[in-house]
Formats: C-alpha cells, structure tokens, sequence
C-alpha cells in the first residue's frame, strides 16, 4: 500500500488550520487591524466583525449572541468561569463540585481553589467514564455554588449527561459549568435545552487558529448580567464587556467564526463519516489484536475518539514507533511528562498503573482518510509484536 | 533513536547464569538484564548479555546501550558502569529520562550482585 504523507491521528491534542480560516483571517489580518474600541471608521470595522463574529459563535450552541465572550484559550474560559463564579459568591457559599476526570484547566483550578480555601468535591466516575447523577445530587449542599462537569472528555472521548446534570443544577439553583473544549462543535450542544450557564471552548480544536478561545456566560438577569454571579479575574480596559480585558484579537476571532461556521455546515455529516473510522480502528484492533480493550464509553462517546489499552507495552514506545511510521497518536502514559504518574483520567475509571501506561489514543478529524486508518492498522499490529517481544511482562505473569 | 528502533541483545536469556530484575510496571518501566559469564584468564567475564524491558523508548534505548557497554566487560568493570556513562554514550538524556539510564545501571548491577550471591 502507498504510504501517505503524514497521518496525523492527534484531533483531541489540536488540529490542523482548515485553509478556508486561513483564508478568512489572512483577509483580516490585511484590513481589519483596527482596535474595535476605536471610535474611527477602522475601528468600527473591527467592531462589526466581532459582532459577526459572536452572532456566528452564539448560533452552533443556541446562545445569545451578547452573552459570548471571546479569551485567549478554552484555558482561560475554564479559569474565569471557576475563579470568577467562586470569588463571586463566597458569601453564598464555598463548595464547587467536579468530576475526577477534567481537563488540568479545570482540575488544577480547582485545585488552586482548594488551596485558598474552597470546598471542592471531585466526584468519582465509573470504569466507562460517566459521572453518577444520584451521587452528584447527594453531594449538593447549601454551600454549593458552582458544578463544573466536562461536556466529553478529551482522552477517553466518553460524553457525560450534560442534559441531566443541568436539570439538577437548576433544581438545587447551583451554577453550571461545562468544559466543552471537545465537544464543540463535534456534536450538538443546546445551552437553553441542557440548562448550560457556562461554557468553554477552543478555535484550535476545531480547524481554527491556536490562542483563541471564548466562554458562555448565561445573562441571568437583564440589568445585571454576568455582573450578578461571576466575577473577571483580570483587569484592565474595558474589553469584552468588561469581562475580559485586552485589545480584542479580531483576526483570530474571526478566524474561529469561520471555523464554527464550517463545523456546523459540516456536522451531521462528519459525525456520521468520523464514527465509521472510529468504529473501524476500534473493530479491527479488538478482534485483530489480542490482550486489547477499549477505554471509555462503547457508545456514548465522541464521534472522533478512540482510547485503547493494549496489554504488556508502554505507551510511549507506540507513540514513538509510530511516529517513525509517519503517524501521530497520543498516549496516557506520562514517562515523557514531569511526572510520570500515568493519566488521572485513566486511573479514575480503574485501570491499574500499568495498564494505563499502555494506552493508545487515536483521534480523527476532518482531514482523516480511509487510507489514512488502513495505513495506521496495517502499520499497528508489527509494533505491538515489536515492543511485546521485548517486554518481560507476559500472560499470566503476574506484576 | 537508534538504540530504541534497533536495540542490540534484546530478549529472554534461556540458560542466563544471572537475571537482574529492576524498576516497577506501575511507574511505567520494568527491566530484566540477563548475564552469562565465563572465565578467562582467571577473570570473570561478562560473556554474554540481553534484556528485556517494559517501558519508553529511552529505558528500552538504555537497556540496549548498557548491554552494549558490559559486553565482554568484567564482572568489576560491569559494576563500575554507571548511569552517566549510559547516558555520554547515548549522546546524553533530557534530565526526565536521566531515572531510566540508572534503571539499566542499577539493572546490571543486580545481575552481577545475584550471580555473586550464587557462587557464594
């Protein structure tokens, strides 16, 4: 078979700029360089693009358009909305609620927060993924100020019970927050129908540029606004309706705008085509490759997702023989991190250490052939044989 | 690079005189450095050697450097080898992977250890 190019197999790490953003932002760079606070006709053109642009934004998740705010990354979305909803209301109460599962933006927040003082409860998920709602229910109190539940999580791809979470937040009348970082513009998501108050997301997940990012804040009230219940964390002029400070990027935003625009035109056909590829990696390695399994939800689980653990070798082996192949993958295991403990996520739905240093992630995207997975999967098998030969670890022995 | 794509000595000794078995699969990485020795000129040598190992590219490139070094090496000289020797050789680690090079040197060193312990 003739090889490709490069597969890159990495969408859930980042993805390549789709050339129609490029195109949009490069017709920006060139004439839309004005400060859309600017009170002249070169400003007011930048203006007018932001409110394109947020119009644009608002619609792939039924928004308001006013209640979009644009940041430099889903990072610092999921900062504002962690920070500013717990400085809010500490004299509400002082307990948020996540799962064990986050995204580091959200668990190192919340972390943080813990350190200064915060009740933060990490609700455990089960071995696919999913958070209990029974439990989450339980684990509200009268100090319950903010619930921050990811929309789908980006190594194991499972999608939680957004819709249910936000009916109990609103029953209790506690602030909801999702990171959807990977799921926007992946698959549908209704902020008034799943009772959303906030939400963060990213351009460069989504074939758009890299440093663009933007937050949903619901208006809980027409005068007050976000006013009532969250708080910036950054101050400076009055950008982004004072949320927000900076000279707005409007090239960059107006490059994730096109982006979205793309995703939605793109959507129900996408799922359909990337769900065909995943099922078509997962089928052929766990009926071709023995001692395999599938990490995280089989079905409730992102269109482009595939984690699996492949017994006996490490990670980072694969990634690497792999990448000498000419393909891109990603691994939970940590041996190239600072810290070396494998994936909290993968330890969170029960693998043993040493199973999760053996965990494979496959993520596609727009650009994906089927060349490209046939590639991959005739170029799989002969490194596992590989590494497996060379690893002391073995059927039924014990470790 | 090299020693992870084409690594030297790699596999399962049958009738090794000595196994050195280190590291843990829970940190990521278990290595098993297999010795067989033979006398020469009333010295100990390091006659042959192979490994095994669990673990990322670098403790795999470690395991196939250290097999390298020790061949036909002295039972003293092998125990002298030690990780900053592994890494000069490998044209050196990023600091990270500074733990694996000590994996293949402690690993080395336990194989010469026990086959001491069993001409005792």
């Amino acid at each position: 078979m003739n090889k490709p190019k490069y597969v890159y197999l990495d969408y859930a790490a980042t993805t390549p700029m789709d050339q129609r953003v490029i195109e949009e932002m490069n017709a920006h760079f060139k004439d839309t360089y004005g400060n859309s606070s600017s009170l002249h006709s070169v400003g007011q053109k930048a203006a007018q693009t932001l409110v394109k642009s947020r119009e644009i934004v608002a619609s792939i998740i039924n928004a308001n358009r006013a209640d979009i705010y644009f940041t430099s990354s889903g990072t610092e979305a999921d900062n504002i909305a962690l920070m500013g909803v717990a400085l809010k209301n500490q004299k509400k109460g002082n307990h948020i609620i996540t799962s064990a599962i986050e995204h580091h933006a959200v668990e190192n927040t919340c972390k943080h927060l813990k350190k200064s003082g915060f009740d933060v409860t990490f609700l455990p998920v089960d071995n696919l993924g999913l958070i209990n709602l029974e439990e989450l229910e339980e684990t509200i109190t009268k100090n319950t100020v903010l619930i921050s539940i990811m929309f789908a999580n980006n190594e194991i791809g499972t999608i939680e019970p957004i819709k249910e979470i936000g009916e109990i937040a609103k029953k209790h009348d506690v602030i909801f927050h999702t990171d959807a970082v990977q799921a926007f513009g992946k698959i549908p998501i209704d902020v008034n129908e799943m009772n959303i108050d906030l939400l963060s997301a990213s351009a460069h997940k989504l074939y758009g540029p890299k440093g663009v990012g933007m937050l949903y804040i619901r208006n809980k009230g027409i005068r007050e606004g976000w006013g009532k219940y969250i708080e910036p964390i950054m101050f400076g002029g009055g950008h982004e309706r004072d949320m927000r400070p900076s000279t707005v990027n409007v090239p960059g935003i107006a490059g994730f705008a096109k982006a979205v625009e793309l995703a939605k035109e793109e959507m129900p056909k996408e799922i359909e085509r990337l769900s065909r590829l995943r099922d078509k990696v997962i089928d052929f390695v766990l009926k071709n490759i023995e001692d395999s399994y599938l990490n995280g939800h089989p079905t409730r689980r992102l269109p482009n997702n595939v984690n699996l653990g492949i017994r006996f070798i490490e990670g980072e082996s694969m990634v690497l023989d792999l990448d000498g192949q000419g393909i891109a993958t990603s691994t939970g295991s940590a041996c190239s991190s600072k810290s070396l403990d494998p994936s909290h996520v993968l330890l969170a739905i029960g693998l043993k250490p040493q199973e999760a240093h053996g965990s494979l992630r496959i993520t596609v995207g727009r650009f994906t052939t089927e060349e490209d997975i046939d590639y991959f999967l005739e170029k799989l098998p002969p490194i596992i044989e590989r590494l497996r030969k060379m690893s002391p670890l073995k059927k039924g022995k014990n470790h | 690079m090299e020693h992870f794509k084409n690594p030297r000595n790699m596999g399962e000794m049958k009738d090794a005189d000595s196994v050195g078995e280190v590291g843990n699969p829970v940190c990521g990485d278990l290595m098993y450095i297999y010795i067989k020795v033979k006398e020469r000129d009333g010295k100990e040598i390091i006659d042959d050697i192979s490994f095994q190992t669990f673990g990322c590219a670098a403790a795999i490139a470690t395991s196939s450097m250290i097999t390298e070094l020790a061949k036909g090496k002295t039972l003293e000289e092998g125990l002298n080898i030690t990780r900053d020797d592994v890494a000069v050789s490998l044209d050196g680690l990023p600091p990270i992977k500074m733990h694996c090079s000590n994996l293949a040197a402690d690993g080395l060193k336990k194989a010469i250890e026990n086959y001491r312990e069993k001409q005792k």
